[in-house]
C-alpha cells in the first residue's frame, strides 16, 4: 500500500521535472558549473600538494640552503655533526653567460656541480632525456628542462658558455629536472624567462678546475632530521660558515621555487573557494525560486494529497527529491567538465612547474566533499519552500487564492506615477510588492556579473604590476649585471658600448636586516637618486623621491620588520666588509613586486665603506638599431654576469600568461554565462508561469505579442540593470578580499585595480546572456494558450 | 425567423460557414463544433445557450478571434478571421471586440480606473475611463486595487473594461456565472444599457436560460449544432428577470 502511495507520488514529481525541464535544466547546469569549479580547482590543489611532496621526498629536497664565497670541503663533516642535519651536500654554483644558438639576446646560465661518480645526497636529478655527463668531463652539461624546451635544445646541441672569462663549447647531453627548480626564476628579476634563463650541470671536477676552487664549495645543502628545529640549525650553520663569506642560510620558507609553489597552491584554494561558492549560493537561490514557485502553484494539489492523508515527511521527501535530482546530476555533469578543465589547466600547469610528472587529479576526499557542499547548498535553497509545503493547511489550499494583493509603493506614493503607462506601473507594482524575489534575482545576476570581474582581475593586476615595475619603476631596456664590483670607470667603459645611449650605474648588496627578533634576508639595491632609469614608485604612480641617507623598504617589507618611518634597524652586510650598520629607515614604498630595500648610491658605498661610485651593474637605454652589436659585444665581455633584456622578458611573460589566461578566461565566461542565463531564465520564467494568466488576458484584449512580452521583460531589464553596477561592486568587493587573503605572498602583491574592459567585457557577458533567455521566453510567450487561460480560475 | 432577422434591416457583421473544431487527443477525436452555420447581425443582442461541453465557448472563441476553426469560414465584415495571422487576430481584438469572462480576468497589479485605462489606452475612439466605470456603478470605486473589489465589482469593472473601448462586438462569456442573484442583474443592465445606447453587438453565453429573455436571438446549441434559434417578440428588461 506504502509502495503504491509513494509511486503515485514519484510520477507526479516525474511529470513536474518534465514540466519544469528548462528550469531544472537551468540548475543543474549552475550546480555543474560549481562542482566542476570546485572540483577543478579543489584537484590542482590536492595534485599539485601531493605531486610536490612526493617529489620532495623521493628526490631528497633540502631543507635548508646557504651559499658562501668559498669554504674548504672539511667543513661539509662539521656541518653534517651538527645536531638535527640528517644529510649534507656540499657544490659549487655560479652564473655564467650563455651564447645561445638561433638567440640573439646574451643568455645568463646558473652552473651547478654535480657530484663525479653517483648522484647528489640532496636534490637529486630527474632525468628526462640523454645521459648524465661523465665524471670530470669538462664540456658536457645536463640542461633544465624549461630552458632547454624554450630554446628547442636537444641532448647532443652546444651551446657557448664564457666560464672564468673563457669561452667554452659545453654539448648538452642531457635534459634534467630537480626540485630545486620545479620552478625556474632568476633571483632578482620579477619575471620567469626560459628563454634567457636556465640550469645548467656540470662536473665537480670540471668546475672546481675552471674556477679554482679544489676541496672547496661555495653553496651547501641540509637535510634535517624529523622534528629538527630549522631556526636552529640555521643560526648554527650561520655561525659556522660565518667566516667564510656567507650570505645567510635560509629555509624552505624563502626558497623561491617552493615559495612561488606554496603562493600557488594558496591562490588557487582561496580562488576556488571563492568562486564555488559563488556557484552554489546561486544554485540554492535557483533551486529556493523553482521549488517556492512549484509550491505556489501547486498548493491546491497539495491540500488535496495532504487531505487524502499524506504526511509531512511524503511531502517533504517529494520536493528533497527534486533537489536530489539537481545535485546528483549536476554532480555527475560537473565531473568530467572538471577532469576536462583540469587537464587543460594541468598541460598548462606543467610549463610553469617541472615535476617528474604531473597530472590533475582527485582524491575521494575531495569528491565526495563536493557532493556533500553541493547537497548542502541544494537543501538550503528547498528549505524554505518545503516549510511552505508542510505549513499549508490542506483546507486552506483548497481554497482559490484571492487576487494578489498590491498597492501603490513608494515611487508612486512619491508622486512619479503620472509618468508612467499602465504597463510600465504595472512592471514597478511587481517590482515593489515582492522586494525579496526581485532582490535575490539582482543578487544572482550580480554574482554572474561578479564572477567575470574576479576572472578578469587577474589580468588587469597583472599589467598593473607589469607597468609599474618595469615601465615607470625600472625604466631601463637593458639591465646588466657585473661579476664583481667594480670602479666608476667600468660605468665609463659600457657607456661606450655600441648603441648605448644612457648608462646608470646601481649596487646590489645581499644584506640580513634586522628589527628586534625579526629578521628577513634581502639585497639593497644604491642607485642614483637623481638618475633617469630606476625610481621608487607605488602602485598608484606615485613617486617617493630617494633621500640621501637612510634606506627606502617596501612597505611589505617594512611591516614584516615592524619597522616605521624614522625607525633606526640594523642591516648586516653579506658582502666586502661584513659589518653590521645601523641605518634609519627614511621612506617606504608600496611597490608590488618582491621585498625590496633601496639607498641612493653613495649612501650604500658609504655604509660599505667603499668608493661613492662603486657599481656592480648598470642600467641602459639602447638604440634599438644597434642591439645586434651590442649583445654581440656584451657576450663577449668577462666582467659581465648576467643581462636582461626588459622587452624579451616581457614579451616571453606575456606569451605564456596569454596561454594560461585563455582557458581560464573561456571558463569564466562560460560560467558567469551559465549563471546569468539561469539567473534570468528562471526569474523571467517563474514570473511567465506566475503571471500566464494575466499576459493571456491581456492578449485577448488585443495587446500584441511584442507589447505582453514588454511587460514581462521590462521586469527582467529593470532587474539586469540594477544587477550590473552592483555585480562591478560584488565583484570588486571579492577581489579586495583575494588582495586581503593573498596579502602574505612576497613574490607579488596584487594591486586592486580594474580596466574599463573588464567591466565592458562583464557587462557584455551578461547582457548577452540575459538577452538570450529573453529570446528563450519570447517565443515561449508565442506558445501562450489564450483559451485555457480563460478557462482556469487560475 | 430569417424575415425577422431581415425586418431589422441589417446586413449580417458576423457570417459563420460551415464551421467545425476538431480536438484530437491521441486516439480521440473531440468534435467540439460541427458544421455551424450562423450569421449575427449588428447591434442585436444574443443568448447563447446549451449543455454544458456543446461547444459555446468554443463558438464564441472563434468569433472573437481566440482560435480558429479546423474547418469552414468566418467572416467579420470583410476580414477573413479564418485565414488571419496571429498578427491580424490581434489587430481584429484590439479594434473590435470586447471580451467579459467567468472569471473577470481582472490585472491584480492595477487599479480599477487603470485596468480599464489599459484597453482605453490601446483604443481608437474610448469612452474616459472613469466615465465607463460610472456607467456600471463603479463611480466611487475608482481607485481600488481587484483584491479590494467583491466578485460583483470585479465583474462590473471587467464590462467596464470590455465597454470603454466603445467596441463593436462584446463577447461574454457566462459574465453572471460566479455571482449571486443582485449582482447578476448589475451586470446585465449593464450589458443591456450598452447594447441598447452605443448599439454595440452583444453575444451572451449562459446556462441560466432566465437571462433568455432579454435578448433579440436565443440560439440553443447542442452536441456542436445549432439546435434551434429563437427570438423574443418583446425583449424583457434585465429589471424584470428573475431565478
Ligand atoms: N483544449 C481542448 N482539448 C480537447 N477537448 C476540448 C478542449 N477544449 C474543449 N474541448 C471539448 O470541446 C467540447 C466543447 O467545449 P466548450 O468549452 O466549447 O463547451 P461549453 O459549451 O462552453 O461548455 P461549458 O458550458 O461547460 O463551458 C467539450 O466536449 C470539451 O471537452
Ligand atoms: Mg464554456
Amino acid at each position: 500500500m506504502v509502495s503504491v502511495r509513494i509511486g503515485a507520488l514519484d510520477r507526479k514529481l516525474l511529470r513536474d521535472i518534465w514540466h519544469l525541464r528548462g528550469q531544472v535544466l537551468a540548475v543543474t547546469a549552475v550546480v555543474m558549473c560549481g562542482i566542476a569549479v570546485f572540483l577543478t580547482m579543489r584537484g590542482m590543489v590536492e595534485s599539485l600538494v601531493d605531486t610536490r611532496d612526493r617529489y620532495y621526498a623521493e628526490y631528497r629536497f633540502a631543507d635548508v640552503f646557504a651559499n658562501v664565497k668559498r669554504a674548504p670541503e672539511s667543513v661539509a663533516a662539521r656541518i653534517a655533526a651538527m645536531p638535527g642535519v640528517r644529510a649534507v651536500e656540499t657544490g659549487i654554483t655560479l652564473e655564467v653567460m650563455l651564447d645561445v644558438p638561433d638567440l640573439a639576446e646574451p643568455a645568463t646560465a646558473q652552473l651547478i656541480s654535480l657530484p663525479d661518480g653517483g648522484s647528489p645526497r640532496l636534490n637529486r636529478l630527474h632525468l628526462r632525456s640523454g645521459r648524465t655527463v661523465a665524471a670530470g668531463a669538462r664540456d658536457e652539461v645536463l640542461a633544465s628542462e624549461a630552458f632547454a624546451r624554450a630554446n628547442r635544445l636537444e641532448p647532443g646541441a652546444t651551446i657557448t658558455a664564457v666560464i672564468n672569462g673563457r669561452r667554452e663549447r659545453l654539448v648538452i647531453v642531457g635534459i634534467a629536472i630537480s626540485p630545486e627548480f620545479i620552478y625556474t626564476l632568476r633571483p632578482a628579476s620579477g619575471l620567469p624567462d626560459d628563454r634567457r634563463y636556465g640550469i645548467l650541470w656540470m662536473s665537480r671536477a670540471a668546475l672546481e678546475n675552471a674556477y679554482d676552487m679544489d676541496g672547496a664549495f661555495n653553496r651547501v645543502a641540509l637535510g634535517l632530521e624529523p622534528g629538527a628545529s630549522e631556526r636552529d640549525v640555521i643560526t648554527a650553520l650561520d655561525r659556522l660558515l660565518e667566516r667564510y663569506g656567507a650570505i645567510g642560510a635560509y629555509g624552505r620558507g624563502e626558497h623561491l621555487s617552493d615559495k612561488v609553489i606554496r603562493d600557488e597552491i594558496r591562490q588557487d584554494s582561496i580562488y576556488g573557494g571563492v568562486i564555488s561558492a559563488i556557484f552554489l549560493g546561486v544554485a540554492a537561490f535557483i533551486v529556493h525560486i523553482v521549488l517556492s514557485r512549484l509550491v505556489a502553484i501547486q498548493r491546491d494539489q497539495l491540500g488535496v494529497i495532504k487531505a487524502f492523508g499524506y504526511g509531512n515527511r511524503a511531502i517533504a521527501a517529494h520536493f528533497v527529491k527534486l533537489a536530489l535530482l539537481v545535485v546528483v546530476s549536476g554532480t555527475l555533469l560537473g565531473i568530467p567538465v572538471a577532469a576536462w578543465l583540469g587537464e587543460g589547466l594541468a598541460a598548462i600547469y606543467r610549463d610553469f612547474f617541472h615535476f617528474p610528472h604531473y597530472e590533475w587529479q582527485l582524491s575521494a576526499r575531495g569528491l565526495a566533499m563536493s557532493v556533500a557542499i553541493s547537497a548542502a547548498s541544494a537543501f538550503t535553497g528547498a528549505y524554505v519552500a518545503v516549510l511552505g509545503a508542510i505549513r499549508l493547511p490542506p483546507a486552506e489550499a483548497m481554497r482559490p487564492p484571492t487576487p494578489a494583493r498590491f498597492r501603490p509603493g513608494w515611487i508612486e506614493r512619491a508622486g512619479f506615477q503620472r509618468w508612467l503607462s499602465m504597463t510600465e506601473r504595472m512592471v514597478v507594482r511587481n517590482l515593489e510588492r515582492r522586494p525579496w524575489k526581485g532582490a535575490l534575482s539582482v543578487l544572482g545576476l550580480a554574482l554572474a556579473v561578479a564572477i567575470i570581474v574576479v576572472g578578469r582581475y587577474g589580468i588587469d593586476a597583472l599589467d598593473r604590476i607589469i607597468d609599474v615595475q618595469f615601465r615607470a619603476t625600472l625604466k631601463d631596456d637593458i639591465t646588466i649585471e657585473l661579476n664583481n664590483p667594480r670602479a666608476a670607470a667600468a660605468i665609463e667603459a659600457i657607456a661606450q658600448l655600441p648603441g648605448v645611449i644612457r648608462a646608470e650605474p646601481f649596487r646590489a648588496v645581499p644584506v640580513r636586516l634586522r628589527a628586534g627578533h625579526r629578521e628577513k634576508r634581502t639585497a639593497v639595491i644604491g642607485f642614483a637618486a637623481q638618475g633617469n632609469l630606476h625610481a621608487l614608485v607605488d602602485l598608484d604612480y606615485r613617486a617617493t623621491p630617494m633621500p640621501d641617507e637612510g634606506i627606502v623598504l617596501s612597505t611589505k617589507l617594512a611591516g614584516q620588520l615592524g619597522l616605521a618611518i624614522g625607525d633606526r634597524f640594523m642591516v648586516e652586510l653579506l658582502e666586502g666588509a661584513r659589518r653590521s650598520e645601523a641605518v634609519v629607515l627614511a621612506a617606504t614604498v608600496d611597490d608590488l613586486v618582491g621585498l625590496g630595500a633601496y639607498m641612493s648610491l653613495p649612501a650604500l658605498n658609504r655604509l660599505m665603506h667603499e668608493p661613492a661610485e662603486t657599481l656592480s651593474g648598470a642600467y641602459l637605454t639602447v638604440d634599438p638599431a644597434a642591439r645586434e652589436r651590442l649583445y654581440r659585444r656584451l657576450k663577449e665581455m668577462p666582467m659581465v654576469r648576467g643581462v636582461s633584456v626588459k622587452e624579451s622578458m616581457l614579451a616571453n611573460f606575456r606569451d605564456v600568461i596569454a596561454r594560461s589566461l585563455l582557458v581560464q578566461t573561456i571558463a569564466n565566461i562560460v560560467f558567469a554565462s551559465v549563471i546569468a542565463f539561469g539567473v534570468v531564465y528562471n526569474s523571467v520564467r517563474i514570473a511567465l508561469s506566475e503571471r500566464g494568466n494575466e499576459l493571456a488576458s491581456l492578449r485577448v484584449l488585443g495587446f500584441t505579442h511584442r507589447e505582453v512580452a514588454a511587460m514581462l521583460l521590462g521586469e527582467q531589464l529593470v532587474l539586469v540593470l540594477v544587477a550590473i553596477p552592483l555585480g562591478f561592486a560584488v565583484g570588486a568587493g571579492i577581489c579586495a578580499m583575494l588582495v586581503m587573503a593573498l596579502d602574505a605572498q612576497e613574490t607579488m602583491r596584487l594591486p586592486l585595480v580594474f580596466s574599463g574592459r573588464t567591466f565592458a567585457f562583464a557587462f557584455v557577458i551578461v547582457a548577452t546572456a540575459a538577452m538570450l533567455s529573453a529570446f528563450a521566453i519570447w517565443r515561449r510567450l508565442r506558445g501562450l494558450d489564450l483559451i485555457a487561460v480563460l478557462k482556469t480560475r487560475e | 425567423m430569417q424575415v425577422q432577422n431581415g425586418c431589422m434591416g441589417n446586413k449580417p457583421v458576423f457570417r459563420v460557414r460551415g464551421v467545425s473544431k476538431v480536438y484530437r487527443m491521441g486516439e480521440v477525436e473531440v468534435h467540439a463544433l460541427r458544421e455551424v452555420d450562423l450569421d449575427l447581425y449588428a447591434g442585436e443582442f444574443v443568448v447563447l445557450l446549451g449543455a454544458s461541453g456543446s461547444g459555446k465557448s468554443t463558438l464564441l472563441n472563434i468569433v472573437g478571434g481566440l482560435d480558429v476553426p479546423t474547418a469552414g469560414e468566418v467572416h467579420y465584415l470583410d476580414h477573413d478571421l479564418t485565414a488571419a495571422t496571429d498578427e491580424a487576430l490581434t489587430r481584429f481584438r484590439r479594434e473590435h471586440v470586447g471580451f467579459v469572462f467567468q472569471f473577470y480576468n481582472l490585472i491584480p497589479s492595477l487599479t480599477a480606473l487603470e485596468n480599464v485605462s489599459l484597453v482605453t489606452e490601446i483604443a481608437a475612439r474610448p469612452l474616459a475611463p472613469d466615465e465607463a466605470l460610472r456607467l456600471v456603478g463603479l463611480g466611487d470605486r475608482l481607485n481600488h486595487f481587484p483584491a479590494q473589489l467583491s466578485g460583483g465589482e470585479q465583474q462590473r469593472v471587467a464590462v467596464a473594461r470590455a465597454v470603454a473601448k466603445r467596441p463593436d462586438v462584446l463577447l461574454c462569456d457566462e459574465p453572471t456565472g460566479a455571482l449571486d442573484f443582485a449582482s447578476g442583474k448589475v451586470v446585465l443592465e449593464v450589458l443591456d444599457r450598452v447594447n441598447r445606447e452605443l448599439g454595440t453587438t452583444t453575444v451572451v453565453i449562459t446556462h441560466n436560460a432566465a437571462i433568455a429573455a432579454m435578448a433579440d436571438r436565443v440560439i440553443h446549441i447542442g452536441s456542436g449544432r445549432i439546435a434551434e434559434i429563437g427570438a423574443n417578440a418583446a425583449k424583457a428588461s434585465p429589471a424584470e428577470l428573475s431565478w
